[in-house]
């Protein structure tokens, strides 16, 4: 175990249709187009890594990489 | 529906209007899974059926070999008339990269979460509204007299026309629905008041701007320039074409399933705060949307001898039933947690108005519910299917209980 945890989100893979703002919206939020972003630098908590992963396995694209 | 013969094996002859596959498409899909993964037919002119999640997701996602020239299934392809790929006849649904990008982006801001949670209680009146016209009879169609009304209802509210046209409004959405695979000759004609009617409305926001759809389509600017009208109503058409029945479609399957699953009518009415998760588990278990490609080119693929313009059935709906991408995928379980559905597409042409369908949805179940706290199906067997690539419940009626 090193740094923190992290989240983001791949604005490549993204299609902004929001499973995570509205999972999570205290990590995530949305741009003006709608797309998903990490609010902060995304560094995780104990408490917030399990709505993190959450809203990470309901996302259709796969576009929220959970690192260490 | 077709005169077509009746399908016998769905592997090689499939029919998304043959009677079966319009009434129970469920345990096609599921045969297919297991013996014939990408199905064929010779209907249409010829085409493919992937009925698992992989071969969905893979074609999605693939606009070098299959472009979205036309999303909707008919006997003849795109004509000359049609504009070509990759801008295509409602861009951006009908756009291929690059020009798809540009299209979408222009639309995007208006289906962002701010602006559309800010119709919530437009939506609500109007649910209420139409609640409150249905009376106390003991049974109520929850389609032809609820479900079908909102989507329209919302779209003339965001374009800002006036609310004393909405029954206008309505037939012309009945026009544009019905008309969309008629041939363009055909359409051009229909399409000739309902343009009359849109551009005196554009023409009254260009004197009196307001904060509207209408007036952000006119305002919004494409290289430094604004939309030219026939775009502007091109897009207005899109978003009618893409936003009605597919929503309708979506309360109408909610309202339908919880009139026999009294469980889960329960749980929702006791439980305010499953709706939104439940709402996703609505669009899994009962997707409303298929779309379909063109293939671009000659070539072998999914282990398909696939020909130039052979049509993909693109099952959205079939993939959300995938066991192999859902545990219990032909279980509905209400509070489902990991929900990785597709109902809304995936790829680049995911559904732009996917912030407004979920708005709606929520908002329609929660008034209903509210209203009607125990009800039933009042005659199963009346019930019917709409046929085609849209699928939802047209005729609803729903026995109240006291
Ligand atoms: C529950 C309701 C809805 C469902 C299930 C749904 C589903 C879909 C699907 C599957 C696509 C992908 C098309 C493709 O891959 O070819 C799509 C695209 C689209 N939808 Fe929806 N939709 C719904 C409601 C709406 C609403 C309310 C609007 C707007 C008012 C809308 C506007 C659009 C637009 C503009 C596109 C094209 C996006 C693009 O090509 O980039 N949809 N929808
Ligand atoms: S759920 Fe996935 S695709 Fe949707 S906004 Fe979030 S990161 Fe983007």
């Amino acid at each position: 175990m090193g740094g923190p945890v992290k989240v983001r989100i791949d604005p490549e893979i993204c299609q902004g249709q929001g499973r995570c703002f509205s999972i999570a919206p205290g990590i995530f939020d949305f741009d003006d187009l709608g797309n998903g972003v990490v609010i902060g630098d995304g560094t995780l908590t104990s408490d917030t890594l399990e709505l993190a992963r959450l809203a990470q396995s309901n996302c259709p694209e796969h576009a929220i990489f959970i690192e260490e | 529906m077709t005169d077509s013969p009746l399908v016998q094996d769905f592997a090689t002859d499939w029919d998304h209007s043959d009677p079966q596959w319009v009434a129970d498409p469920y345990p096609i899909w599921d045969d297919l899974r297991q013996r014939c993964p990408v199905a064929h037919t010779e209907r249409y002119g010829g085409g493919w059926f992937p009925a698992t999640h992989a071969g969905v997701s893979e074609i999605a996602k693939d606009t070098d070999n299959f472009t979205s020239r036309t999303v909707v299934i008919g006997n003849g392809r795109p004509t000359e008339l049609d504009l070509p790929a990759p801008i295509g006849v409602a861009p951006p649904i009908t756009s291929d990269p690059p020009f798809h990008a540009i299209a979408r982006r222009l639309i995007l801001p208006a289906f962002a979460p701010g602006p559309i949670n800010a119709l919530e209680p437009m939506i609500r009146e109007l649910c209420s509204k139409l609640l409150e016209n249905m009376g106390d009879a003991d049974v109520v169609n929850a389609g032809t007299q609820y479900a079908q009304y909102i989507p329209p209802g919302v779209i003339r509210g965001m374009l800002g026309f006036p609310e004393e046209d909405i029954e206008l409004f309505l037939e012309f959405v009945h026009i544009i629905l019905e008309g969309i695979d008629h041939p363009v000759e055909e359409r051009i004609i229909e399409f000739e008041p309902i343009e009359k009617y849109f551009v005196a409305q554009m023409e009254d926001h260009l004197d009196n701007p307001r904060d509207d759809l209408t007036s952000y389509l006119l305002n919004v600017e494409l290289d430094g320039q604004n939309l030219a009208m026939e775009h502007v109503f091109g897009t207005m058409i899109l978003i009618l074409v893409a936003g009605i029945d597919t929503t309708w479609s979506a309360v109408g399957s909610a309202i339908w399933h919880l009139a026999h699953h009294p469980d889960d009518l329960e749980r929702l009415v006791n439980e305010p705060d499953l709706m939104p998760v439940a709402i996703e588990e609505f669009l899994r278990f009962y997707a409303p949307v298929t779309m379909a490609r063109l293939v671009k080119h000659d070539m072998e693929y999914q282990g398909c001898p696939m020909k130039v313009d052979d049509w993909i059935l693109l099952g959205f709906p079939a993939a959300n039933r995938d066991p192999v991408a859902f545990k219990d995928a032909d279980k509905f379980i209400i509070d489902r947690a990991e929900n990785r559905h597709v109902a809304f597409g995936l790829g680049i042409h995911r559904c732009a108005g996917s912030n407004l369908a979920r708005l709606e949805m929520r908002v329609a179940l929660e008034e209903f519910i509210k209203r009607y706290p125990r009800f039933d199906l009042a005659e199963p067997e009346a019930v019917t299917w709409a046929p085609g690539q849209i699928r939802g419940p047209r005729n609803l009626p729903i026995r109240i209980l006291h």
